[in-house]
């Protein structure tokens, strides 16, 4: 009978929180949930998003709040699992009845919580690119990166002018590289590109010159990696090591210079689109971005002692877009009337382009939000 | 298929085939004296290549590596002090969950001292983009240190095993532990050297593989499935065998790109694996007797 | 005697009716979530404690059967089939009442096959497999069986994430709900948390009875016997290898029904499932609860997924679940519940019981 009583007692252990987590809120907050994934297999795109979200909070907070009132951040690790993420949406929704909600960092996750954000008449702003999550529009969910169509295009555009028409693909096994494939295959024919070969390699491959071998067989005019994940500096690697002389393309993914550190010369040479916050330094005075991004640059990197990548600049552009509009919806605006005020945000530069939101469009940037970049001597520069 | 693809399939192959085996050889140290698979060998791997990294920074990267190599041994001790000795009632089983624990717990501690981010070693010789020309097939230099590296330490081995007393009295506890305390051979010692051994080999490897692979907080799990698929394949407890495995591996993975798409490559390994482990559970190179002695 | 057999499942039925009725009465309700959640993954937990604990057998893959029943039935349930109304078999599966209706958050109608038909196919498909991949594996012993069961894991979890047909690695979305009968319905709707929970507990109460009855009959016996040692076993007439199989298809398919109904309740299913790290998280709750013990898995698998799906372990989530294997294998090698461990609790357990009878008065007498 004695483990009936233990039984019971650890029952009533797991309603213990539920006894003392009465406390009241004060009406002078606003709550923000944030589910990213700080660690597991994408902790690199959640870890800089979890800090600088905190450190926009912070800092939002240092200056009195939204509206008069102090932003809260609830923030969550899923650890990359949809599971997880369903939980926590549903607790920070029903339990602590956030106003809005900011990630989560995988596309998959984003897709799983679409639907419970969306009942639960929640606003969600992705950090995730996928385009799937703002097409169909659901009406509280909108995301802050820039669409892979976007990214395709700009490549195909470079491809075109340096002749290229025959090009192999490959891309990690992710929700990222599995999207921005999709786009590739689908935009191709449209810009007379043949894509020879197609390849998805594990997040976690260590060595990929067989499968550059297959591409190198086909005799590609040029390489497209599609990929977020640390494994793509192999990529880049792995070419020059087999003496694959067509040149490199790489997603927006690799916005980050510590995949050209680990590439190191190899790096040399790749071009890729991204937004404007790797290369704020060279950007003209007067471009609407530059303050921004300078601002966010080197903030971050005094606070934390680490580069800043797009990737945290996604999780800083959610946040802006929240913040700016409950503050044009006004003081005691609810959620539905946030939504609309997102819905009207027109002409906001974010780290990631300048946003223009509408009802059909809950994503806001355009091709313009990526520029075509380069590594020169181990840094970005424009490509020209 | 021309010769130089065939040839490069082959080299990445090999490339690959060998960072298997130089994990596989850190099982085998381990399973040959106390029969325990330790399944945190992935992790002594990680942490000789981070911590080489981290002490590469203010020292020259022989003396960086050659303190890794010593930081992690002592690690290996400790895990044996802390964790291995105080077990009760070692079963298999118990085994099998103590080390899935400290894999676990060791890479999330890695995670709180290092962070997400993927570092990695300067290439050896060379650089980034060095490579070295085998009739028309590409390698880069840093595979033939991952090569040399893995002779070195299976002869290593070898001959620590056969002529030297404390090789053999580690090749005694596994053979009969009860007949080697009797001979007066401090067993648990024993356990603790081939700990200290294990993580130290880990770690050299770790530091090795280090510019090829990169090196995270979490490369170590996937980095240990596959020396532990090699090292089941070669014979536990066969050094030549890991290599021998590693080897078969590699190329059976190279080989199987170029007709099966990338995404199920692993899926191939583990399902060749498998059908052996049906078939001839002792492995390629194992002996069967052996094998049937060691079951639990 | 059987009253007495029964008396703990009487009390967990309690235990389930009074955690709803202090959820509803205290204005909590969205607990429950986390605790259907949890109740799923008890199922899971249940039948690897079985072929774990009580017949030896480890399995480093038991997140792959679950993975099997979220992903067939993922699969089956979202595949519109109105385009293809007209062709004979759509007909058919329509006519024969295999097919629902709906439109799904975007006001599209779907027409898509009925959860019943993919929760026999994933029952059907689970036990095929775990019965023709048991037939070699269970031969294995020791490591090589560790390694197996991990080897069969690592490989459902890459076909998993490599083919688009399982979504890759986005998995599957927008997962239709579950209609049972009667109105009941296993859907991740707030509206219907309350049933949800029940069905789950159902679920969860009628495995318990199932594996007591197999662990007290013959069968359990027999089980016991292989643990102790299989050659005594085989000796004494034991049809070793019929045993091992039965329970390993028991739990793969206790498994499978676990992930047929969570996937349905979360509206979603992802490669995480499938992953390894979630297989070794079963097995350090089975441990935790020490091995051969349903009771004490059912309590750790209830507490330890509930505290973990509401994030209580942040960022430590791992580290927690592999620091209890360490302990609980060095230092509670027979699980965290038992006696010796922790009089002082069941001390404060007779309170708290003695306190709820005073409560709830003379019905519950016969109890004990």
């Amino acid at each position: 009978m004695s483990l009936k009583k233990i039984f019971i007692v650890m029952m009533c252990a797991c309603l213990i929180p539920a006894a003392f987590s009465c406390k009241k809120q004060s009406g002078e907050t606003i709550k923000i949930g944030a589910i990213f994934s700080v660690t597991g297999p994408a902790s690199f795109l959640g870890s800089p998003e979890a800090k600088t979200a905190k450190m926009m909070i912070d800092e939002i907070n240092g200056k009195g709040g939204v509206n008069g009132k102090e932003l809260k951040l609830i923030v969550k690790d899923s650890a990359g699992s949809p599971e997880k993420a369903i939980s926590f949406a549903k607790q920070l929704i029903e339990e602590d009845k956030v106003f809005a909600i900011i990630g989560p960092s995988t596309s998959g996750e984003s897709m799983k919580i679409k639907s419970i954000c969306e009942e639960g008449k929640t606003i969600l702003i992705s950090c995730a690119a996928a385009e799937v999550i703002v097409n169909p529009v659901a009406s509280y969910v909108f995301k802050s990166p820039q669409n892979d169509r976007f990214a395709a295009q700009k490549i195909y555009e470079v491809m075109k002018k340096m002749g290229i028409t025959r090009i192999g693909v490959v891309s990690s096994n992710d929700g990222f590289g599995l999207a921005g494939k999709g786009q590739l295959e689908k935009l191709a024919p449209a810009s007379g590109i043949t894509i020879l070969i197609s390849e998805v390699y594990d997040k976690k491959a260590t060595d990929l010159t067989g499968v550059l071998t297959k591409l190198k067989a086909k005799n590609v005019q040029a390489v497209v990696n599609w990929s977020i994940v640390p494994a793509q500096s192999i990529v880049a690697k792995n070419m020059k090591q087999l003496n694959m002389k067509v040149p490199l393309f790489q997603s927006h993914g690799f916005g980050n210079i510590k995949y050209v550190k680990e590439a190191g010369e190899a790096a040399e040479g790749i071009i890729f689109p991204a937004g404007r916050l790797l290369i704020a330094d060279s950007l003209p005075d007067n471009h609407p971005q530059k303050a921004l991004l300078m601002k966010y640059k080197n903030d971050y990197e005094s606070k934390y002692g680490e580069d800043a990548s797009t990737f945290g600049g996604h999780a800083y552009d959610s946040l802006l877009i929240l913040v700016e509009a409950i503050k044009k919806a006004g003081a005691d605006a609810d959620k539905e009337k946030v939504r609309d005020a997102i819905e009207d945000l027109k002409g906001l530069a974010g780290t990631g382009g300048i946003f223009n939101f509408s009802a059909t469009d809950h994503n806001g940037l355009d091709i313009n939000a990526f520029e075509m970049l380069t590594v020169k001597g181990g840094k970005f520069v424009k490509y020209e | 298929m021309s010769f130089e693809q065939l040839l490069q399939y082959a080299l990445s192959g090999i490339t690959n085939g060998s960072i298997y085996a130089i994990v596989a050889i850190g099982f085998n140290i381990i399973y040959n004296t106390t029969g325990i698979i330790n399944f945190a060998q992935g992790e002594f791997l990680m942490l000789g290549g981070m911590t080489a990294i981290s002490l590469s920074s203010f020292m020259p990267l022989p003396l960086a590596i050659l303190a890794a190599v010593v930081i992690t041994s002592f690690a290996g001790a400790l895990i044996d002090f802390l964790f291995i000795r105080r077990l009760k009632s070692p079963s298999v089983l118990g085994m099998v969950i103590v080390t899935v624990g400290l894999s676990i717990v060791i890479r999330e501690i890695a995670l709180h001292i290092w962070d997400e981010k993927v570092r990695s070693l300067p290439y050896f010789t060379g650089n980034e983009i060095s490579s070295i020309n085998i009739m028309g097939a590409f390698i880069s230099p840093q595979v033939l240190w991952v090569i040399g590296v893995s002779s070195v330490i299976v002869v290593f081995l070898g001959v620590f095993f056969k002529f030297t007393l404390t090789g053999r009295s580690m090749r005694a506890c596994a053979s009969n532990i009860t007949a080697a305390r009797l001979c007066g051979i401090n067993a648990r010692n024993m356990v603790t050297i081939s700990f200290m051994l294990s993580a130290g080999i880990g770690a050299l490897a770790g530091c090795v593989v280090s510019p090829i692979t990169q090196t995270q907080y979490d490369c170590g799990t996937s980095l240990a499935i596959k020396g532990f698929t090699v090292a089941i394949l070669g014979g536990l407890g066969n050094s030549t065998g890991a290599v021998v495995g590693g080897i078969v591996i590699g190329l059976l993975e190279a080989f199987s790109i170029s007709v099966l798409p990338l995404a199920y490559k692993d899926a191939v390994a583990i399902a060749i694996l498998l059908i052996i482990l049906f078939v001839r559970p002792s492995g390629l190179l194992g002996k069967k007797e052996a094998a049937g002695l060691k079951e639990f | 005697m059987a009253m007495k057999k029964y008396s703990p499942v009487l009390a967990l039925v309690i235990c389930v009716i009074i955690l709803q009725a202090i959820a509803s009465l205290a204005g909590r309700e969205y607990y429950l979530t986390q605790l259907t959640m949890s109740a799923y993954y008890c199922l899971v937990i249940l039948g690897l404690t079985v072929l774990m604990g009580y017949t030896g057998q480890i399995s480093l893959g038991h997140a792959a059967f679950f993975a099997m029943g979220g992903y067939t039935t993922a699969v089956m349930t979202t595949r519109n089939l109105i385009e293809m109304q007209g062709s004979a078999a759509v007909d058919l599966a329509v006519r024969l009442g295999l097919t629902v209706t709906e439109k799904n958050a975007y006001g599209v109608e779907i027409l898509h096959l009925s959860p019943w038909v993919s929760l026999v196919t994933a029952v059907c498909l689970t036990a095929a497999v775990a019965f023709f991949i048991g037939i070699p594996i269970l031969k294995l012993k020791g490591h090589y069986l560790a390694m197996a069961t991990l080897g069969f894991g690592i490989i459902i979890y890459r076909i998993v994430l490599g083919s688009r047909i399982f979504g890759e690695a986005d998995g599957i979305s927008d997962i239709p709900q579950f209609a049972l009968a009667g109105g009941l319905a296993v859907s991740g709707d707030p509206a219907l948390r309350v049933q949800n929970y029940y069905i789950a507990a159902v679920l969860v109460v009628a495995g318990v009875v199932l594996l007591m009855n197999l662990v007290d009959s013959r069968v359990g016996r027999a089980l016991r016997s292989i643990h102790g040692s299989e050659e005594a076993a085989n000796a004494m007439g034991v049809n070793v290898a019929r045993y091992k199989l039965l329970v390993f298809v028991l739990s793969a398919v206790f498994a499978c029904i676990a992930g047929v109904f969570l996937t349905h309740f979360n509206g979603g299913v992802g490669p995480s499932e499938a992953d390894v790290m979630k297989s070794v998280s079963y097995l350090a709750i089975v441990a935790v609860g020490g091995m051969a013990n349903l009771w004490g898995a059912l309590v750790m698998g209830i507490l330890l997924n509930y505290l973990s799906l509401r994030g209580y372990f942040g960022s430590y989530d791992e580290f927690v679940f592999g620091s209890i294997l360490i302990v609980i294998m060095l230092f509670f090698p027979n699980g965290l519940l038992k006696m010796e461990n922790f009089r002082w609790l069941s001390d404060a357990a007779a309170r708290v019981i003695n306190s709820y009878r005073a409560r709830g008065g003379e019905g519950k007498d016969g109890l004990s």
